[in-house]
């Protein structure tokens, strides 16, 4: 399906989901062969190139349901070819861009737009979010049959920033993405509880003098919803579930049967309202960093199932966005190229989660809920060569400086992290090798059918 | 100390050693050579975002009084969106020549973030930033608590803390830098502390505080070993603007949380254990009638104007304490 | 590199009694007699050499009374070189009876060195009012005057070099027992500490 110009490529002794080491043939855009095969129909190519993967593991490409890209409007921000090179170094091989850019994502001219960039960038695959309500105001649906049909293909709808608070509305949301096969991607987050709100709110907050962001203001609007997906018999989805409470909630509703799908960002399952204390603005992000509490339940609700995703919520700000007052500043964080050693940090080096596990959350549950067929499929021959190769060993101090994406609002700055990515592969194309970007996936624009 | 950004941070020595050398500016005062050539050749800048003549020219009476060269810097309306960055606004200040930056700022936090950052060398004095702290009034009111307590014992003010002393705050805590400062500097000076509001102004957390919570303004000015408090701390409440929201209404607030001629006349035949009438503070300006009576602002037991002119003997302390300080590690 | 100092006893505590009592006996004589006389120490060993002179006084002539003819006088507010020293917090400035107008003021102090915390006690005293004559008393000159000053007298005069530290151990600020004060002199072999005062603090404005 995919004609590159890329040469095979023979990995030899990687460790599948960090089990025994084999060697990996990469052609024509799939896994050709691995194992004793894999070396033998090399020999059958011509100019294979061979890449020592021992002591790496293998893992699939990561998915980020969660990502902005800034473009179009907040180019100073990011560019979907900065934010396609950062998501390309941090393992991933597909992000699906948020909606609120300027001019929002609402249209079918816009996601058009956003699709047509990323494809040209190369560097992974980006699929745009559609907007639920027009402008994300809340007020009126968008169109989104319009974008559903475009050539982007949308099936993921989120007002992200903006949570889709009044509950007609979204009832009507959830009604009419089954007409699509699609599904709602929901901020929770009740607007006029947390007005003005700066920060968690509780111990911290009442000492900081920042008003508050209770966590009641997730839950209330997270029981509603998953209520509101059982009346109408539709796909929902939680974006950055942040408290203990809301893991419980979706607990519940999960053994219920209710079709609902939840994710976590690396930064809620490691960093908590403490860090606020010095008023640096970098630890600023909504959802805001809540107690140590909740992120303990955050990582047992991802290890057991409860939540299903890692989604990064990448979020980059220009320099002076940060550098000012607390209350001045712009939320958000930068997370593509540290979510993978982070999810180590918590879930793996803690012994909450196995590889096999890590694969399900950060590449193959994703892919399932947005409905993915080359995305998030298993390493094993026949399969599209979507994969990356990790050094979990290693350990690596976080420099925002060297990052590829433009933002600098890195939380993990200066923090010592388990685990990089030293090749990531698109459709067999090596667009990391060694650590650091190669050449991105050229392709003429017809040939890329994205969504089966 | 380098900088005084939060009363959180004082130890009972810093505390002491501010208010023992207040005590001694204060008695500069009263000589026939009010000026004192402390910090001659020194530049203090009052770096206001947000308005308060009061404050403002406390700090600038104080920096007078030690010799200092004084400029006020009015930034209000500054912001990210619509000017100058408070980085560029206090790289021109020290670019200038301060030696110390007094911030008054509508951001919680603002003055630690100054004190943190490497925008500046300057010793930073928070003036009020935001919902967060206001320092110097809390350190202010504890020279009057200290100054009633120990006169009531025929001590001597210096080297004392407030060791048994009960105080009650009442009124809008939530939303009160003064409120803050003051638990944590009374508590560092050993003071018991109780908190009187509707639980509609007391944040979420404040049980772990080290007060006590009094929903009742009544039932606080009647607790205690001695039956009553030794000094209570009226807040001022934006009433026109909370009413219906944060409580009913003013009259309602008054009714519950004002200090009335009924709670004055209490207080007034109250006796501490030291013998003497309960002080009454205010942070100033007051509002009559709503949250303290017109009655209750002039009664003798009401210390505001004392407040006042302590205010300018606790920053000419603090701006000694800090300045010539600058360039030495505190040993 | 700083070796630890060599510490070697220049007065005893009796040697130290001697030098106050002859002082005593030169302040009457100066002055002739004790009428309007004010001695006021320098915190905070000053303010304690001012009390033994004045208790010494009252022995001599009966009619001095230490209560209301001694006090302190502190000058933290007042020093040129904070700056180099630090912050410290200020001891009380007690002036008693009628003040210092027309009075002959004793200004008491234990070490004259450069001379600047002379100085900056007559600045403070010109806020106070206008004393009569202000003469000046010490239990030790060390020398390196940087100032025209001199101190009228003297307990004991002692050469010593910048890079030494004289320190008068006195029971009521460091806790040595009375026949245990002393004056001592500690040497650094080399030394990378500032001159003990003196030379205007480097550095500026921040
Ligand atoms: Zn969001």
């Amino acid at each position: 399906m995919t004609s590159t110009s890329t040469a095979p490529t023979l990995i030899l002794g990687a460790r599948p989901y960090g089990e025994e080491p084999t060697d990996i043939l990469l052609a024509e855009g799939r896994i050709l062969a691995m194992g004793e095969q894999a070396r033998g129909h090399a020999q059958d190519l011509e100019k294979v190139h061979e890449l020592d993967a021992a002591g790496l593991l293998a893992l699939p490409g990561m998915v980020d349901l969660h990502t902005h890209l800034r473009e179009p409007g907040r180019e100073d921000a990011e560019t979907v070819e900065t934010g396609s090179r950062a998501a390309a170094k941090g393992g991933f091989t597909a992000v699906h861009a948020m909606a609120n850019s300027s001019p929002v994502a609402d249209t079918a001219g816009v996601v058009e737009q956003v699709h047509r960039l990323g494809r040209d960038s190369g560097w992974t695959e980006v699929y745009p979010v559609g907007a639920v309500t027009v402008g994300l105001a809340g007020e009126k649906l968008a169109e989104l049959g319009a974008m559903a049909e475009s050539s982007a293909q949308v099936r993921m709808f989120s007002d992200d920033g903006m949570c889709v608070h009044n509950p007609v509305l979204m009832r009507r949301a959830l009604e009419y993405v089954k007409t699509v096969d699609g599904f709602i991607a929901q901020h929770a987050q009740e607007p006029l509880l947390t007005e003005g709100a700066q920060m968690n709110e509780g111990d911290v907050s009442a000492v900081l003098g920042l008003p508050g962001w209770p966590a009641v203001a997730e839950e209330s609007i997270i029981a509603r919803d998953v209520l509101l997906a059982q009346h109408v018999g539709s796909r929902l989805h939680i974006c950055h579930v942040s408290t203990a409470g809301s893991v419980e909630i979706i607990r519940w509703a999960k053994q219920r049967g209710i079709d609902v799908t939840a994710e976590v960002t690396p930064h809620h399952l490691l960093l908590t309202d403490e860090l606020v204390r010095g008023y640096d603005p970098v630890y600023k992000v909504n959802p805001p960093l809540r107690t140590a509490a909740d992120v303990e339940a955050l990582r047992h609700g991802l290890a057991d199932g409860t939540i299903d995703v890692i989604g990064t919520d990448h979020a980059p700000h220009p320099t002076q966005a940060k550098e000012c007052e607390w209350s001045a500043a712009a939320m958000g964080m930068t997370g593509l190229e540290t979510a993978l050693p982070v999810v180590i940090k918590t879930m793996i080096a803690t012994g909450l989660m196995d590889w096999r596990r890590f694969a399900e959350v950060t590449s193959e549950a994703p892919a399932r809920i947005y409905r993915h067929s080359q995305q998030g499929r298993p390493l094993q021959p026949g399969e599209p060569a979507n994969l990356i190769l990790v050094d979990a060993e290693s350990t690596q101090t976080v420099d925002p400086g060297g990052h590829a994406s433009k933002g600098r609002n890195s939380p993990f700055r200066g923090m010592q992290l388990p685990g990089s990515v030293r090749a990531t592969f698109l459709h067999g194309h090596p667009v990391v090798l060694d650590g650091a970007l190669n050449s991105p996936l050229k392709q003429s624009q017809a040939q890329r059918k994205v969504t089966s | 100390m380098r900088h005084l950004l939060s009363t959180a941070d004082l130890s009972r020595t810093e505390a002491l050693s501010i208010l023992d050398t207040a005590e001694e500016m204060a008695a500069v005062s009263t000589r026939e050579v009010k000026k004192l050539p402390t910090l001659r050749g020194r530049t203090v800048v009052n770096l206001f975002f947000e308005d308060s003549t009061r404050t403002r020219i406390s700090f600038e009476a104080a920096a007078k009084r030690l010799s200092a060269d004084v400029m006020n810097f009015s930034a209000k309306g500054s912001s990210v969106s619509k000017g100058e960055s408070l980085k560029d606004t206090v790289q021109t200040l020290e670019a200038i020549g301060a030696d110390a930056i007094v911030m008054r700022h509508w951001a919680s936090g603002a003055a630690a973030q100054l004190a943190a950052s490497d925008w500046t060398d300057c010793a930073v004095i928070n003036a009020g930033d935001g919902t967060h702290e206001h320092p110097t009034q809390a350190l202010l009111d504890a020279l009057t608590l200290r100054r009633g307590w120990t006169a009531a014992r025929g001590e001597d003010p210096r080297g004392a803390d407030l060791a048994g002393m009960r105080v009650l705050i009442v009124g809008d805590i939530l939303h009160s830098r003064v409120a803050r400062s003051n638990i944590w500097l009374l508590r560092t000076l050993g003071a018991e502390v109780g908190l009187v509001a509707p639980a509609t102004l007391l944040p979420v957390g404040v049980q772990k505080w080290p007060v006590s919570v009094f929903y009742s303004l009544d039932e606080a000015l009647a607790s205690g070993p001695a039956g009553g408090p030794d000094a209570v701390m009226m807040l001022r409440v934006q009433a026109e603007r909370m009413g219906g929201a944060y409580f009913p209404t003013a009259a309602e607030y008054t009714r519950r949380w004002g200090l009335t001629d009924d709670r004055l006349a209490q207080l007034e035949n109250h006796r501490t254990a030291a013998g003497a009438q309960p002080m009454i503070l205010h942070p100033g300006p007051m509002n009559r009638g709503v949250e303290i009576s017109a009655a209750a602002a002039d009664s003798p037991m009401n210390q505001v104007l004392d407040q006042v002119s302590h205010g300018v003997s606790v920053r000419m302390a603090v701006l000694h304490l800090l300045l010539s300080s600058s360039e030495r590690n505190t040993a | 590199m700083t070796r630890s100092p060599e510490t070697s006893h220049v007065m005893s505590a009796s040697d130290m009694d001697r030098a106050l009592t002859r002082i005593a006996h030169e302040i009457v004589e100066s002055h002739r007699g004790i009428e309007g006389l004010l001695l006021l120490g320098i915190p905070r060993r000053g303010t304690i050499l001012a009390r033994r002179l004045g208790e010494r006084l009252a022995r001599i002539d009966p009619g001095f009374d230490p209560e209301q003819s001694t006090g302190s006088l502190d000058i933290t507010l007042y020093r040129d070189d904070l700056r180099a020293h630090g912050a410290r917090t200020p001891e009380p400035t007690k002036i008693p009876g009628a003040g210092i107008d027309g009075a002959t003021v004793v200004l008491v102090d234990d070490v004259l060195y450069s001379g600047r915390t002379v100085r900056a006690a007559l600045d403070a005293l010109q806020a106070l009012g206008r004393p009569a004559v202000v003469r000046l008393a010490v239990l030790v000159d060390r020398g390196h005057r940087e100032l025209p000053i001199r101190s009228d007298h003297v307990g004991k005069n002692l050469p010593t070099s910048r890079e030494e530290r004289v320190s008068v151990l006195l029971d009521e600020v460091d806790g040595v027992p009375r026949e245990e004060e002393a004056v001592v002199i500690q040497r650094h072999a080399a030394t990378s500490s500032p001159p003990a005062t003196g030379s205007p603090a480097a550095g500026g404005g921040c």
